[in-house]
């Protein structure tokens, strides 16, 4: 053995993406490009109106239009059952409404026609006659008493009501402490903005009574265990079938009702139908993100101890309690807002509320909730510092949990499985030259010049989650990985979750890599179809190396343990007397007597011990112990333009600890995306409604998503805690900075005027908001 | 995002362009570069009958100056002007517009004949026209006329181009020695449409008066806006600081903008405001031989 050892890339190696070439040469497979012979196209009748009695569909000119081949309504869907379908949340949604709409652009009417342009021709052909009704369009109007009920079959407005603390012990530290900071927070209503919108191409075939489905999702296997049992169409006819995907961000775990009118309009015609949402109707019916009234408070000492936090939140959950969470979490995972601190007492509590606008919540890379809840706790931690007048920076530091307090478990429950939070922003804090700026700002504002420091220190909650806490109607969720190991020694390795941008084809591969000293270019990583990969529940909420990761460690340790008794086979040694080390099996003592994963692969299908059976693969569905926790300091430097408001970002400074990195490259890639989005949040995003829910927002003309030319140069930098339960030790990071950056940005705006007396903006930080707290202090515009 | 039926024509000269214009009146459209027209379709805000494709027809694309002055062809993309090296020193308010209009891609395409003829309030090219006091040529079955830029902008998306008729150039007096312009666009995110824009155009004498005064506001109401006022208030003075602010306190007084999700009116009257001095600046900047 001769020939020099393949390199690996196993963990942490910064190795490029496998899926770029075809990503980068426009060689993707998505949804629409899915062509079938005789593919039909469904183009969607959306409502004008954001609740209205519908008293009238007329069809006929639409059907009698050459090319049309039939039309959907819900009156269509009602005797199969499927006018109304059941949410993740145990409420239900209208597919297309037989008796009212309840958001604007809500679906009406599909019309499918032999090609796209026939469609949208004869979508203006429907007749739909409406009766408008009263709107309520803001959560806190909707739940106060008289207010237009929504969901008449609910009776009132309010989707839920939900807690978690203890009230008394936050109380009564409430009412013992020194100083009370409290703070109101509107975190805005967002779209994700993925570059391809949501669609499907059904395929019923009427002979085999097999449906298969292309659309984007990012959960196929619970897509497709729902539409058997809503269908009651067999779950061996039903395949899913995610092909490449165009950005998720929660977006896509939801069903919408093209998919179901799709499939329905296959079945009717025999024929493949396709539907790809335009953008301009994607974004205003599509699942949001965000929507929330906040209302934080922190107990402390006079020095800045920090006793107790308590949140008081009404979301918006629009008409259809519908939120891609886990099923016992109607909120999400917000009761992570203690964060970073040893708080010794929070009590939160949410009411839900349903108004006129699309069902939603869960999605921008938001971690189930997590964003909210670390704005929330990050936001009244300045708000506390600047009423005490202790630098930010000191007050995190005085309260960060020990790290000799890990696990911790946190006031509201949850056990942290690691963390050391002093070294992360103290490295943030000398890498932005942090006391060098205080010391600016201070001249600065002599002379009447605006800049602003803002700190987040996050601790994020993603890996969802250990089947004793976590299941999504009733499916618990684990995630899977299936491994086979072909005689030449190369392999594939499906996994039942579904990139969407993550890189799992690279990552995934990489730790296969390091448990069998397999190259990563010998492996091939597929995800996304039913009938070939095993259950899971999807990707979304940072949660697949967490899960599926993990499980392609284990999966990839039970072959090994196979590959010991081949090895010990063909060396004639005992099992307990063979070394591993990545790529190979050797006699303890003679390291010339190893035998390759190759060979060993090769082996178990010619020559394998007799009471072995033949073949190397092995499947793990992996239940995670707990969550993980990754966290970090983020730091940003802001100047204020004092004449026009403009808030421009000078520095920003990200040290993310997820434990340890497989690939570096896109880690970073990912914070830097995330950075991205936590910046349009800040800066830019919000979807409005007027009082007629009315929205605006609908398309990226209004809705402005950033762009490279104000996105900030990022600086970034990494501690690594590694995740003692998680078999790499790794964590996941896909939110942590879309979850852990918005506070940053709003605590430098705030910090920049707080010597006006400013405690807190809202987002987005529009210069006109900053401008008018500038003209109301008195200061000119020029 | 897919159009109601229209039918397409790309003529190859002015004079069949005009002929379909005169036939088809006010169900057709004339396509130059697509950029507001081909959106307005697909949003179907817009539903002509009938498209006139200008693309054809060649010398239609063209920035030279001739006659002491700078000629622009309708069709000439907006990319075009940024990349002009004579624009970029002599005429810098034009290279400043052309480098703030949209995005890279939308100005490969989008023409300055467009930009203009298509009426919106909010594109940029129309404010600077008016700071430059251009003149724009438009021809039609009857022959060819002469229109100045103040008289052009009627109403929101309502120009003085008759539904026969085709802008063919825009055109500027060459600057006088000791001359400078600005413009500056203060945008939400770069390719936005302004939440307020102003143009500047001076030129200063010997002792530092200023002879010429132009200027042209962008987003401040129904229509492109020149600010007579406040450029008559400036000219014959030495542009001190408190004769600038003057200037654009009454700018924004003309300013007439509306409250949208760029902004509240007061917000963006106050930046007419502050736009109005600092592009004055810049443009003085300019006169002094700054950049």
């Amino acid at each position: 053995m001769t020939a020099q050892a393949p390199i690996i890339h196993g963990m942490g190696h910064a190795v490029k993406r496998k899926e770029d070439p075809r990503f980068i040469q426009g060689r993707g497979n998505y949804v629409d490009d899915v062509n079938l012979p005789g593919m039909l196209y469904l183009d969607i009748v959306r409502s004008p109106y954001a609740h209205a009695r519908i008293t009238s569909i007329n069809v006929e000119k639409a059907k009698a239009l050459p090319g049309v081949a039939a039309v959907i309504t819900g009156k269509d869907l009602e005797p199969l059952g499927l006018a109304w379908i059941p949410t993740l949340m145990n409420d239900k949604q209208m597919v297309l409404p037989t008796e009212k709409v309840v958001y604007q652009y809500q679906e009406v009417v599909g019309v499918v026609a032999e090609d796209r342009y026939v469609a949208a021709d004869a979508v203006p052909l429907v007749e739909v006659e409406y009766e408008p009704l009263p709107v309520v369009a803001d959560p806190r109007e909707a739940l106060k008493q008289g207010a237009t009920v929504v969901r008449p079959d609910k009776g009132s407005n309010l989707a839920y009501h939900w807690e978690a603390g203890d009230k008394g012990a936050t109380e009564s530290l409430f009412r013992d402490a020194d100083v009370v900071a409290r703070e109101e927070f509107y975190y805005p209503r967002l779209h994700v903005s993925y570059m391809e919108t949501v669609g499907c191409v059904a395929h019923y075939d009427a002979i085999s009574g097999k449906l298969t489905l292309w659309m984007t999702t990012q959960a196929p296997h619970a897509v497709r265990t729902v539409a058997s049992l809503v269908t009651k169409i067999p779950e061996n006819k039903i395949r899913i079938i995610s092909p490449d995907i165009g950005g998720g961000f929660g977006g896509k775990v939801y069903v919408y009702p093209g998919y179901i009118v799709a499939a329905v309009a296959s079945i009717l015609t025999g024929k493949p139908v396709k539907w790809i949402n335009d953008r301009s109707d994607d974004q205003p019916s599509t699942a949001f993100g965000r929507d929330c009234y906040m209302t934080a408070e922190v107990a402390a000492k006079k020095d800045g101890t920090m006793l107790a936090l308590r949140v008081k939140t009404i979301g918006d959950h629009g008409a259809f309690f519908g939120d891609a969470n886990p099923s016992k979490f109607p909120f999400g995972l917000f009761s992570i807002c203690t964060g970073s601190y040893d708080f010794k007492s929070a009590f939160v509590e949410v009411d839900g509320a349903h108004t006129n606008k699309p069902p939603g919540g869960i999605t921008y890379r938001c971690s189930f909730r997590v964003t909210e809840a670390v704005y929330a706790v990050e936001r009244i931690v300045d708000v506390l510092a600047h009423k005490l007048g202790i630098d930010p920076a000191q007050l995190r530091i005085k309260n960060f949990i020990a790290p000799d307090k890990f696990p911790y478990k946190s006031a509201l429950g949850w056990t942290y499985d690691s963390g050391n939070y002093l070294p992360a922003l103290r490295k943030a804090m000398e890498k932005v030259g942090y006391e060098q700026l205080r010391k600016e700002q201070e001249e600065k504002r002599k002379r009447g010049e605006l800049m602003g420091i803002g700190i987040s220190s996050f601790t994020e909650i993603v890996g969802a989650g250990p089947a004793h806490t976590f299941d999504i109607l009733g499916l618990k969720m684990f995630d899977s990985c299936e491994i086979r190991i072909h005689p030449t020694g190369k392999a594939i390795a499906r996994f039942g979750t579904k990139a969407q941008g993550q890189g799992h084809e690279t990552t995934f591969a990489q730790i296969i890599a390091e448990e069998l000293g397999i190259p990563i270019d010998d492996i091939t990583v597929e995800e996304g179809d039913t009938d070939t990969c095993p259950y899971g529940l999807g990707t979304y909420a940072s949660r697949s190396t967490p899960t599926a990761g993990a499980a392609g460690a284990m999966a990839s340790r039970k072959i090994r343990e196979k590959a010991r008794k081949i090895a010990a086979h063909l060396l004639e040694a005992r099992e307990e007397d063979l070394v591993w080390e990545p790529g190979k099996f050797y006699v303890r003592g003679s390291p010339g007597k190893a035998k390759t994963i190759q060979e060993i692969a090769f082996a178990a299908y010619t020559n394998y011990p007799p009471d072995v059976e033949a073949g190397l693969e092995a499947v793990d569905y992996y239940n995670p112990p707990n969550m993980t926790y990754p966290f970090g300091s983020y730091i940003c430097v802001v100047d204020i333009d004092k004449g026009t408001g403009e808030a421009k970002i000078r520095r920003f400074m990200a040290v993310d600890d997820c434990g340890n990195r497989i690939n570096p490259l896109i880690v970073d890639g990912q914070i830097h995306g995330a950075l991205a989005m936590g910046f349009g949040t800040a800066m830019l995003e919000e979807i409005k409604y007027d009082e007629n829910g009315n929205v605006f927002g609908a398309n990226f003309m209004d809705y402005l998503i950033p762009t490279a030319v104000e996105t900030p140069k990022w600086e970034t930098d990494q501690t690594v805690t590694p995740s003692p339960h998680h078999p790499l030790g790794a964590k996941g990071v896909g939110e942590s900075a879309t979850v852990g950056s918005p506070a940053a940005f709003v605590n430098a705006v705030v910090d920049a005027l707080a010597h006006l007396g400013v405690t807190h903006i809202d987002m987005p930080l529009n210069p006109w908001k900053i401008r008018k707290i500038l003209r109301d202090n008195g200061i000119q515009a020029e | 995002m897919i159009p109601p039926n229209f039918e397409y024509f790309a003529p190859n000269t002015l004079g069949d362009a005009v002929s379909l214009l005169e036939r088809y009146g006010e169900d057709a459209k004339i396509l130059a570069g697509g950029q507001s027209l081909i959106p307005l379709m697909k949003l179907r805000l817009a539903s002509p009958r009938f498209i006139v494709d200008l693309n054809q027809i060649q010398g239609l694309e063209y920035v030279r100056e001739s006659d002491s002055y700078l000629r622009i062809g309708a069709l000439t993309r907006v990319t075009d002007l940024e990349a002009s090296e004579m624009v970029r020193k002599k005429y810098p308010v034009i290279y400043d517009v052309a480098a703030h209009i949209a995005d890279p891609l939308v100005r490969n395409m989008g023409t300055v004949g467009g930009n203009i003829a298509h009426g919106d309030p909010a594109n940029d090219l129309p404010a600077v026209m008016l700071a430059l006091n251009a003149e724009f040529i438009a021809i039609s079955p009857t022959g060819e006329r002469t229109i100045k830029a103040e008289e052009f902008f009627i109403d929101s998306f309502t120009t003085a181009l008759k539904p026969s008729e085709v802008l063919t150039e825009a055109r500027v007096a060459m600057p006088p020695a000791r001359s400078g312009g600005a413009y500056l666009k203060l945008e939400k995110r770069v390719g936005d449409f302004a939440i307020a824009g102003v143009a500047t155009q001076l030129t200063v004498d010997g002792r530092g008066v200023c002879e010429r005064v132009g200027i042209g506001l962008t987003s401040a109401g129904p229509t492109p806006l020149k600010p007579k006022k406040a450029e008559e208030s400036l000219r014959g003075k030495k542009p001190d600081d408190s004769a600038i602010k003057r200037t654009a306190d009454l700018a924004a007084d003309n300013a007439n903008p509306r409250s949208d999700l760029r902004g509240p009116a007061e917000y963006k009257r106050e930046m007419f405001r502050v736009l109005t001095i600092r592009a004055l600046r810049n443009a003085l900047s300019r006169v002094s031989g700054g950049s």
